[in-house]
């Protein structure tokens, strides 16, 4: 009985990760209108507990994809997986003035550049004070301050330890995490209300996952702003760390 | 027909990925090179288009709107998703590393966007008052 239920809902693993989510954006608004009197978005809510619980599945496998490796929850993979998530971020531009897009077009493109700039020598001085001296090894770990795929692409290219590698992912996923987290709490002190400051943030943070949650946890009318720059960021990520930054970094080291 | 609106959204995707592939093969990088923001460009041009031209019925706008609304509950899925253990398991080089690029990248913000003009005004004046299950 109880194992033809498992298998079950191994089976329909999508349409179970549908009811489990529904439940947790249920419970998390009823917590935000009953414990923070709607002081606390209930999406940050949803956001922190879909973390807490990657984290819990991800101590418990052993494996890679949070709560999505326990074998009743695997849909979760799928529905939130970048097929279905950049799909639904596309959605999100739909209804958007291309206006509000021209007006901060120049300061997003710089925002981008300074972003991935900015990320890189944060990595890069956080890896030379713990000792880090070989420019490889200073590259791939900044490139991975920058984002957890600009990371490992870096460290390959430049043929980076795996130890480097894992590094240079686990501070990618960091930045992500953090971002998730930080942004609704500071987001009236950066002023990040208005599309033009959404762009500008999408494009100095740059890491997809971290903006589309830290923005959708903040005011979900700013998510087709932050995304359309931060979708750029990862692409110049990967053009900028292992060619004109490694030469940088190699004039030092 | 609401797979219309589907089908339309599918459509800018994939054209938005191709071209994005492609730019990203021209500059010799192995990555898609903003294949989504693309796609949302093509998305607003092509509804803003079939709008004015009176050819987006409700029907189809709805198949556009669930993707847009399903937004946040996929959101919560991808965080349920995350290799949150190994971020915390790679030690202080790379929590220090992730957090300083995340200070240094929200401390910027509002020096990019300089002084607030009109163009840089809040979505709603009114003041926030969360709306339950809001998406837009």
């Amino acid at each position: 009985m109880n194992d033809s239920i498992m298998s079950l809902l191994d089976k329909y693993h999508l349409i179970a990760a549908f009811a489990v989510i529904g439940l947790t954006m249920f419970i998390s608004h009823w917590m935000s209108r009953h414990l923070t009197a709607n002081r606390l978005h209930g999406s940050a809510i949803a956001i922190l507990i879909g973390l807490a619980l990657a984290y819990f599945g991800g101590i418990y496998t052993g494996g890679s994809h949070g709560l999505a490796d326990v074998s009743l929850f695997t849909g979760l993979g799928l529905m939130g997986g970048g097929m279905l998530r950049d799909l639904a971020i596309i959605a999100t531009a739909y209804g958007v003035r291309f206006s509000e897009i021209k007006k901060a077009g120049v300061r997003g493109l710089i925002a981008l550049f300074a972003g991935v700039l900015v990320s890189f020598l944060a990595g890069a001085v956080v890896a030379v004070g713990f000792g880090y001296t070989s420019a490889v090894d200073i590259t791939t770990i900044a490139a991975g301050a920058v984002t957890y795929i600009v990371g490992p692409v870096t460290g390959a290219t430049l043929g980076a330890s795996s130890e480097v590698v894992a590094l240079s992912i686990a501070a990618g996923l960091v930045k992500s995490i953090l971002t998730m987290v930080a942004t609704p709490l500071v987001a009236r002190m950066i002023g990040l209300d208005n599309p033009r400051s959404a762009m500008i943030f999408g494009g100095l943070i740059g890491t997809t996952s971290g903006v589309a949650a830290g923005l959708a946890a903040t005011d979900a009318r700013l998510v087709p702003y932050g995304a359309m720059t931060a979708t750029f960021y990862t692409g110049l990520g990967i053009l900028l760390a292992p060619t004109v930054l490694f030469l940088g970094v190699r004039m030092f080291f | 027909m609401v797979i219309y609106g589907v089908a339309l959204l599918a459509g800018c995707m994939l054209v938005g990925l191709i071209i994005g592939d492609v730019l990203g093969q021209l500059l010799g990088i192995d990555a898609n090179l903003g294949g989504v923001g693309i796609a949302m460009l093509l998305l607003i041009f092509v509804t803003g288009y079939l709008k004015t031209h009176d050819h987006l019925p409700e029907s189809t706008e709805s198949g556009i709107n669930f993707w847009n609304a399903m937004y946040i509950p996929i959101v919560v899925a991808m965080a349920a998703s995350q290799n949150v253990a190994a971020a915390f398991s790679g030690g202080m080089v790379a929590i220090l590393a992730g957090a300083l690029a995340v200070v240094l990248g929200l401390a910027m913000v509002p020096l990019l966007t300089g002084k607030r003009v009109e163009d840089a005004t809040p979505l709603d004046a009114r003041p926030a008052a969360p709306v339950q299950g809001r998406t837009h």
